[in-house]
């Protein structure tokens, strides 16, 4: 078994003058459950196209499964299943049709668990694809793959328009594919709660660029830890202390948020000023994402 | 009604580029007409001639409408008889792609849910093609006047073309009521335009009454420059308004999104046929094919049985065999019809090799190729198989065609060759149609332009007696005329 299940390197793709792609690295474990976040138009989608060779890189080196994405394309397809983000479906053909053609053209599916599938996801295979809502679309397209015996599932933005029950549904049907331990899954979302639950690793991109890509937990190292304590006397040089940052103090009471690097010191100064009550709290994916985004000019972002 | 001027100006920003190119482009036709009649027929005698070997033809008056007098007015109109059609068809096209077509996509209700009048959306779409093709008729009226026309026939032309375009856009609102997809309201409305001109050219080649029961015939009896009747004119206005009131009313009698003809629910599992990429565009494109099929079958007995009167009559008058039979080029006056007819079929069937191609872009545009082609399909053996239908689908339909013809003609199979000889041609359309998709994707309805172009050439250049360097352009030009012409490969070298 090949490590790694894909390893991008460097990619590059521009749509005209503009770059969706700037040197993109992305490297997924073969095995795990891979978050690959994003705000819109950052680059996730060009890049999932560019896997399944429906994209060719204007530069850059892609591997999948071992493979060319590009070159060996339909021979890499039988190995993988695919939701879009945008799911499309036939107005004329059945949800149950859809799932049997996707399943039979990658090569077959398994019965008993699209069975089993189609009545957890609540769906009725027997409505023609027009008379679908997004949801309903949406489900059709992951029974679709997720009934396929595939080694990697790349799924764009999956949950997008599914309610909040069968979002628990999509959690747990991961969950067990990720216990199974022999099928990776790439996971685009910016619902960052469910790359949370799911994720073993995750990969931040921003403007066709990887800005942040590890564990979760080499990620909280990077982030900052949030304090809040209650103190005897609040020091009048807390905001001077190296790696505090958001500093605000109401009374005696200081809300700060602190470099982990730097952890020790804020700790120390904090202790000296006598401590009544602290809270820590470890930074939240959503605080790393932000921090991402926020504080920096956006350079030429673009889909 | 309210909001209904805003969706107005959303829907003539929509269109803000073909709207003008179709009415400018179709005005050109007339004047160009006039100018080259003008030259051809300079004198009263020479028209009177032209006039005296048209006047009975069959032929000419299932393509052209009845003929009523020999003035430069009469000619001209008598020559654009088609343009009727081709206004009902931009009508039609364009209501339904403002109604049924937004619906579909979910944009209505985006724009419905704003302060609009359930009634808006329907009305904009009406009177953006009723403007539309008023405006059309309008610029006929101007251009012809201004080169020496009398100005009351020229408006009558004018209106003679906006009569079908009002009704049809009429029927186009209607027919976007009834189904749940753009595509099958599309083919309603096409289907009654094609009924409309069977019904009128049966009409105009034997008993005129049939010709009554057609739009299309209406235009025709407005009777430009011999005698306007101009109450025809207001009898189309008022069927377009009682067409649009109709469609309103069938509009509330449904829910948004969907349809009066209900959806029923499917099967559960796949069929064993849907299995391969090639199962999915059977799927997907055999309901065109079946519908070609049927159509073209029943104008080939319509043709075929046209042609023994013709046979008949060309036996009497002998006018009316010259001028066939140099229409033709073909020996007997027979064949050269039976040849026409077939030309006729190859553009018509070139429309559906289109159509068939550019499937596959409109899976692509939709998204819908993506999921296929993330799985074991590749992409050459994914369009092979749309590819099937642009080749080997015009060959089924001009064989019905052939078939048909031959039968009513003369209950014989003879004819099902001279059809198939189109197939050259429509495959030259399908191969450019395919080009477009492969490289200018954004422009693949260009494909429907390029045949019209080559309808042009055929139809007006023939006529009109072009440079043969220029009618060479279309492929159809360099057809062997079958029957009456052995077929050869060499006249495509």
């Amino acid at each position: 078994m090949i490590a790694e299940a894909i390893h991008a390197e460097g990619l590059t793709k521009a749509f005209g003058r503009t770059r969706a792609l700037d040197g993109l690295d992305l490297a997924v474990r073969t095995g795990e459950v891979h978050g690959f976040l994003g705000p819109n138009g950052a680059g996730k989608t060009t890049t999932i196209r560019i896997l399944l060779g429906l994209m060719r890189a204007d530069g850059g080196k892609a591997t999948l499964l071992g493979g060319n994405p590009w070159e060996d394309a339909t021979a890499l397809h039988r190995r993988l299943a695919y939701v879009p983000g945008d799911v499309t479906l036939w107005p004329n053909l059945t949800g149950g049709e859809v799932i049997d053609l996707l399943g039979r053209l990658r090569g077959g599916l398994n019965p008993k668990r699209r069975a089993e599938l189609v009545e957890r996801f609540e769906l009725d295979p027997r409505k023609k694809g027009r008379a679908y809502s997004k949801g309903n679309r949406q489900k059709v397209a992951l029974v679709a793959a997720l009934a396929s015996d595939v080694e990697l599932l790349i799924l764009d933005e999956p949950t997008s328009g599914l309610d909040p029950l069968m979002e628990e549904v999509f959690r747990q049907v991961v969950a067990e594919e990720r216990q199974r331990g022999d099928r990776t899954v790439l996971l685009s979302s910016h619902i960052l709660s469910e790359v949370e639950a799911l994720c073993d690793r995750v990969t931040i991109i921003r403007a066709g660029r990887t800005v942040e890509s590890g564990s979760l937990e080499d990620l909280r190292h990077l982030g900052r830890i949030t304090i809040d304590a209650s103190l005897l006397r609040v020091p009048s040089d807390l905001a001077a202390l190296p790696g505090v940052h958001d500093l605000s103090v109401y009374g005696s009471h200081v809300h700060l948020s602190a470099d982990q690097s730097e952890l020790d010191g804020v700790m120390r100064r904090l202790a000296e000023a006598g401590l009544r009550n602290l809270v820590s709290r470890p930074p939240t994916l959503e605080e790393l994402f932000l921090r991402h985004y926020q504080h920096e000019e956006p350079v030429g972002a673009a889909r | 009604m309210t909001g209904t001027f805003a969706l107005l100006r959303l829907v003539l920003r929509r269109d803000r580029v073909i709207m003008p190119i179709w009415i400018i482009g179709l005005t050109l036709a007339p004047v160009a007409y006039l100018s080259s009649i003008k030259a051809a027929y300079p004198d009263a005698a020479a028209r009177q001639h032209y006039y005296d070997i048209n006047v009975g033809s069959a032929t000419f008056a299932v393509r052209n409408g009845p003929l009523y007098g020999s003035s430069r007015g009469e000619l001209l109109a008598w020559q654009c008889g088609f343009v009727p059609v081709v206004v009902a068809l931009i009508a039609l096209l364009t209501v339904v792609r403002h109604t049924r077509t937004e619906e579909e996509a979910g944009r209505r209700e985006l724009t419905g849910a704003t302060v609009v009048g359930r009634y808006a959306g329907l009305a904009a779409a009406l009177l953006a093609a009723c403007g539309a093709v008023t405006a059309y008729g309008l610029l006929v009226a101007l251009g012809l006047s201004a080169q020496g026309l009398p100005i009351g026939g020229s408006l009558a032309l004018g209106a003679e073309f906006c009569v079908t375009g009002w009704v049809f856009a009429g029927v186009g609102a209607i027919a976007a009521q009834l189904t749940w997809g753009a595509g099958g309201a599309r083919g309603i409305a096409i289907g009654v335009l094609a009924l409309a001109f069977l019904l009128r050219a049966a009409g105009d080649s034997g008993s005129g009454w049939m010709a009554w029961l057609s739009p299309i015939g209406w235009a025709h009896r407005v009777r430009p420059f011999a005698g306007e009747q101009w109450w025809i004119v207001v009898l189309s206005l008022g069927v377009n308004v009682l067409f649009g009131a109709l469609a309103a009313v069938l509009s509330t009698r449904r829910d948004l999104g969907a349809a009066l003809l209900p959806a029923r629910l499917g099967r559960a599992t796949a069929p064993a046929s849907l299995r391969s990429p090639l199962g999915l565009a059977w799927r997907l494109q055999r309901g065109t094919l079946l519908m070609w099929t049927i159509g073209v079958a029943l104008v080939g007995l319509i043709m075929g049985g046209v042609a023994r009167n013709i046979g008949e009559m060309a036996r009497d008058n002998k006018a009316i065999a010259d001028a066939v039979i140099r229409m033709g080029g073909g020996g007997a006056v027979m064949d050269a019809y039976l040849a026409s007819v077939m030309t006729l079929f190859g553009f018509a069937v070139s429309g559906y090799a289109i159509q068939a191609t550019l499937k596959m872009r409109a899976e692509e545009a939709a998204g819908r190729a993506e999921p296929v082609l993330a799985t074991a399909v590749g992409r050459i053996g994914w369009a092979a198989c749309h590819l099937l239908f642009g080749l080997l689908g015009p060959a089924v339909v001009l064989a019905a065609a052939g078939l048909t013809t031959g039968l009513a003609h003369g209950g014989s199979t003879g004819l099902v060759p001279a059809a198939l000889a189109q197939l050259p041609a429509v495959w030259i359309v399908a191969a450019l149609a395919v080009a477009l998709t492969g490289l200018l994707p954004r422009l693949t309805s260009g494909a429907w332009g390029i045949l019209g172009v080559f309808l042009l050439l055929s139809l007006v250049g023939t006529a009109l007696q072009w440079n043969t360097a220029v009618l060479g352009i279309s492929p159809f030009a360099h057809l062997a005329r079958m029957p009456g012409e052995p077929f050869s490969i060499g006249s495509f070298a």
